[in-house]
């Protein structure tokens, strides 16, 4: 087994916090660039060393701050993302990066940042200066894919951005207001890809975009293989088929298929787990009845187990958000979570033995794994 | 030179410096001349489209703008403030 650090993004900053080699004693640096939003913060695994922060404040508009030296010392983005300047007084503005993509292995130095209001950028030198990517900031459909009314309470999103590992032509993105779109030809051009995937909050309930995609992953062993957690349920999309299966109704309807964020297995294609809220009624978004647990499939979504060994056994009301659930690449796989309440919890098992090994943060909105 | 007042929000890019001094005629002008001088700032006051960002205030003067085209007046002065913007 070898050492990790957990990458942790707040409300209030950021934190980094590194085991020893059993991923059992946590060191813990930080707070770094303390009061600023902190949607996420990402290590390149293609240089091991380049860190890309993407921040904002209250008060102040959206940067990028870049570390080559694990978080020590921070430079800000020459040109962080940022829309053409237009004419339109209507015109678009980014409010904040929320996802930060390293890009194709063949691309060393390229980034994809995903923003809101929903645009996708570009970045060639490491995340120093960032273009629009016009094939969707400018597409002719953009606005009927991203109307300017529509949005989560944090403003629309284009929340995920996946590159195949095997052709970095062909990409796929997950938006707030559209759903899940796909390119064939670097950004270039996009098309929806959301067929079967439900919007029940529109008098359409299946159409061709508008769904709320809240996370796609790729089964990083098969990447024909995609997972989703929509603000509906959860998905699965085995390629080349187009129409996504709702494999969440396996899950029980007590519990239900409602979730920010779903991770894959790192080695296995058929497993993945999922952290259930409670999407009914006024939507409360907390672990349902109060009793936080991962939902485990080990079958590609045909039945799922609940793993709960280590959380609170009642009174336990987390929310997870989008990027704050991820796993490492250990044997066994350790996944972690950070809650909106300032806790980290993590299993070195695959989703058993879960143990708090962080309280008292800010809340936390991103977290990810990385090698030391 | 016009007199530009920093706000604890962006002292880190004037090295602590509440208090400097800029050249130019409007406010856009002593933006783009601070930003010359600390990378970064004016995007952080200003958005891509030329807007003041919702919680930055700009005073010429006793005169609030929220044009990047305003004129400074003859006393030169220019300040910077944080508004509210909650918890």
């Amino acid at each position: 087994m070898t050492a990790i650090q957990l990458l942790v993004g707040t409300r209030k900053g950021a934190w980094i916090f590194r085991s020893d080699a059993a991923r059992q004693a946590w060191a813990v640096q930080g707070p770094i660039h303390l009061g600023q939003i902190v949607s996420h913060l990402v290590l390149d695994p293609r240089d091991g060393k380049t860190l890309l922060m993407a921040a904002a404040t209250g008060h102040l508009g959206p940067t990028i701050f870049r570390s080559t030296d694990g978080g020590e010392t921070w430079a800000e983005a020459g040109r962080p993302p940022a829309f053409p300047k237009s004419s339109d007084p209507r015109a678009r503005a980014v409010d904040h990066t929320f996802w930060l993509q390293p890009g194709h292995a063949d691309e060393p130095g390229v980034w994809w940042a995903g923003t809101s209001p929903p645009g996708l950028f570009e970045s060639r030198d490491g995340g120093v200066t960032w273009e629009s990517v016009a094939g969707f900031n400018d597409n002719a459909k953009y606005h009927d894919w991203c109307p300017p009314e529509a949005g989560t309470p944090d403003g629309a999103l284009l929340n995920q951005i996946v590159v195949d590992p095997r052709d970095l032509a062909h990409m796929y993105i997950a938006t707030s207001t559209a759903g899940v779109f796909e390119s064939h030809d670097r950004g270039a051009s996009w098309a929806p890809l959301n067929r079967n995937v439900e919007a029940s909050f529109l008098p359409d309930p299946y159409p061709e975009y508008g769904q709320d995609a809240h996370f796609i992953a790729l089964a990083p062993t098969n990447p024909d293989r995609l997972w989703q957690q929509n603000h509906c349920g959860v998905y699965r999309l085995d390629r080349p088929d187009e129409r996504w299966e709702r494999i969440g109704k396996a899950i029980p309807p007590e519990v239900g298929d409602i979730g920010f964020t779903i991770t894959p297995h790192p080695r296995n294609a058929d497993t993945a787990w999922v952290f259930p809220m409670d999407g009914t009624d006024v939507w409360p978004r907390v672990s349902p009845g109060g009793r936080p647990a991962v939902y485990r499939t080990r079958d590609a979504g045909k039945s799922w187990e609940r793993q709960d060994s280590g959380f609170p056994a009642e009174q336990g009301w987390f929310t997870v958000k989008r990027q704050a659930f991820c796993a490492d690449q250990g044997e066994p796989v350790g996944l972690y979570l950070g809650t909106t309440g300032g806790e980290i919890w993590a299993s070195c098992a695959e989703g058993e033995g879960w143990r708090q090994i962080a309280a008292h943060l800010p809340e936390i909105y991103s977290v990810t794994a990385a090698p030391v | 030179m016009a007199q530009v007042f920093i706000p604890s929000q962006l002292t880190a890019y004037t090295d602590g410096a509440t208090r400097v001094e800029a050249m130019g005629a409007t406010v856009g002008e002593v933006l783009d001349d601070l930003d010359r001088r600390f990378p970064g700032l004016k995007f952080r006051v200003i958005d891509e489209q030329d807007r003041v960002r919702k919680h930055m205030r700009l005073f010429i003067g006793q005169d609030e703008t929220r044009s990047v085209g305003a004129p400074l007046s003859e006393s030169g002065e220019l300040l910077i403030f944080g508004a509210l913007s909650g918890g």
